[in-house]
């Protein structure tokens, strides 16, 4: 079915499908869409969830992982700020192993306090164990929370999933979306199942123990495997997805790209207007591409070797600043690319902080710089000096 | 012993065979050792209560001693007995 229907209430909507066992969520700008509306379903006796209102996001992660821990299927939504609150949660749901999903409406990191949309929250929490998806629009919010809940949750990964959508951009923009049959999608999400679980008192369990120098390591090597394992799940899920709705994902989108000399690689809801950019520069005679980035980690690496390996130049759209360094996407296509022989120059632009508008025209000018020969090694989008 | 690679671990660390604490011995922690003055001692067991660990050893109600394989010498006991019956002294003397 078509509707329209704005990036939060499409995710609110996929849980009620799901049907999830617990959603534990505190409210802030600007997911908070996502949590009333499910609120909303939960009060309607529309779906048998267990709503937690927690007093804060610290809370709502740690009833996350305790309700995940006993086997229960979890949800939560979290923004900025919130996430940062929640942020020594974060990793203590991945290293205990627990297939969360949360929605992040990315919303940039205060002072000066600010609630519209960069990266600078997801970024922030690229280290913590978590599988990340991205979302060009609300389609893609929609099926990426469907899809993460079986990439988190397959035995060979069991690692927690952040599902990103740019905040107020698609979070509050009313869009045209294809809905799937509610039948459906609990067919493809399945039940989910632990081995061991907190509440089988037949089989009493110890979680969150102590490790100390002789085993911790062990423990964080088993997650890099995990995120290795998560690059062929998440192919997978993207295969059985495609066959259910006709919409075949990639990790990395190319768009445009095959005989493009100068491409550019973007996150979020960003590549809409990239990929305006690129045909109007198109018409215009130059060959220009862009990537999608819909997977952040695992970093699809041997992917980006791929893609990029013969381009003239390759600039890397970041939606944030490592303050000190540069756009941390920048450094990872940059070591993709480090040890191939036709390896391309690669610069950064860092855009859209605070939920700066970036229009076509400017997108446009990335590529006429690289194409002029203008570019530094990093770039501030329209930034007035 | 040798100690389980990452294959052998259960993810997350989570230990899944019930007490399992049995089997690290944390009496090698210890810098005072607890001593039982058994003429003291009326059994009230207010040590067993209080032991943060299972270092108290009885048998049929009555006080039989410590666990010095996991004592780790906190003191609590003996901070807490009524009658003054566990004194701690320092290990190596």
């Amino acid at each position: 079915m078509n509707i329209g229907i704005n990036g939060d209430s499409a995710i609110a909507l996929a849980w009620k499908q799901i049907d999830p066992d617990v959603c534990a969520a505190y409210p802030i700008t600007p997911q908070t869409i996502i949590v009333e509306r499910f609120s909303d379903f939960v009060a309607d006796g529309e779906v048998d969830t267990e709503f937690v209102t927690t007093e804060s996001e610290h809370s709502a992660m740690t009833v996350c992982i305790g309700s995940a821990s006993a086997g229960a299927r979890t949800v939560t939504a979290t923004a900025s700020a919130g996430m940062a609150y929640m942020w020594e949660m974060l990793g203590i749901a991945s290293g205990m192993r627990v297939p969360i999903t949360m929605a992040v409406a990315n919303r940039t990191l205060s002072a000066p306090l600010n609630i519209h949309c960069d990266h600078s929250d997801v970024m922030s929490t690229r280290d913590t164990g978590w599988v990340l998806l991205f979302a060009e629009n609300v389609q893609e919010a929609y099926d990426n929370t469907i899809m993460a809940m079986r990439i988190g949750e397959h035995k060979d990964v069991r690692l927690p999933v952040m599902h990103n959508l740019d905040g107020f951009i698609l979070t509050h923009a009313i869009e045209r979306m294809t809905t799937l049959d509610t039948h459906d999608v609990k067919d493809f999400v399945g039940k989910y199942t632990i081995d061991h679980s907190l509440l089988d008192i037949k089989n009493p369990i110890t979680h969150g123990v102590m490790d100390l120098q002789d085993y911790f390591f062990e423990h964080k090597y088993q997650l890099v495997e995990a995120m290795e394992n998560a690059k062929g799940v998440i192919e997978e899920v993207f295969e059985d997805f495609a066959a259910l709705s006709g919409r075949k994902y990639e990790m990395l989108e190319s768009y445009r790209c095959d005989d493009a000399e100068y491409v550019t690689v973007v996150i979020g809801s960003t590549a809409g207007t990239m990929k305006e950019a690129v045909d109007q520069l198109r018409e215009e005679g130059h060959k220009v591409g862009c990537i999608k980035v819909r997977v952040f980690r695992p970093f699809p690496i041997e992917k980006f070797k791929e893609l990029l390996t013969g381009r003239k130049m390759v600039a890397v759209m970041d939606r944030h600043i490592s303050l000190g360094s540069t756009g941390p996407m920048f450094n990872e296509v940059c070591s993709s690319v480090i040890d191939v022989d036709d390896s391309p120059d690669v610069v950064n632009y860092v855009y859209g902080l605070g939920g700066r508008d970036v229009p076509v025209s400017d997108l446009k000018e990335v590529y006429m710089n690289m194409i002029e020969g203008k570019c530094k090694k990093v770039n501030f989008l329209g930034v007035r000096l | 012993m040798s100690k389980m690679t990452v294959k052998e671990l259960v993810p997350g660390g989570m230990m899944i065979e019930p007490g399992s604490a049995m089997k690290f011995e944390t009496g090698d922690w210890r810098s005072f050792r607890p001593i039982l003055e058994r003429e003291k001692c009326i059994d009230c067991l207010t040590c067993w209560i209080f032991c943060p660990d299972d270092s108290i050893l009885t048998k049929d109600g009555k006080m039989e001693g410590f666990r010095y394989t996991h004592c780790k010498g906190c003191g609590i006991c003996a901070r807490n007995c009524p009658k003054d019956a566990i004194r701690m002294e320092p290990e190596g003397e």
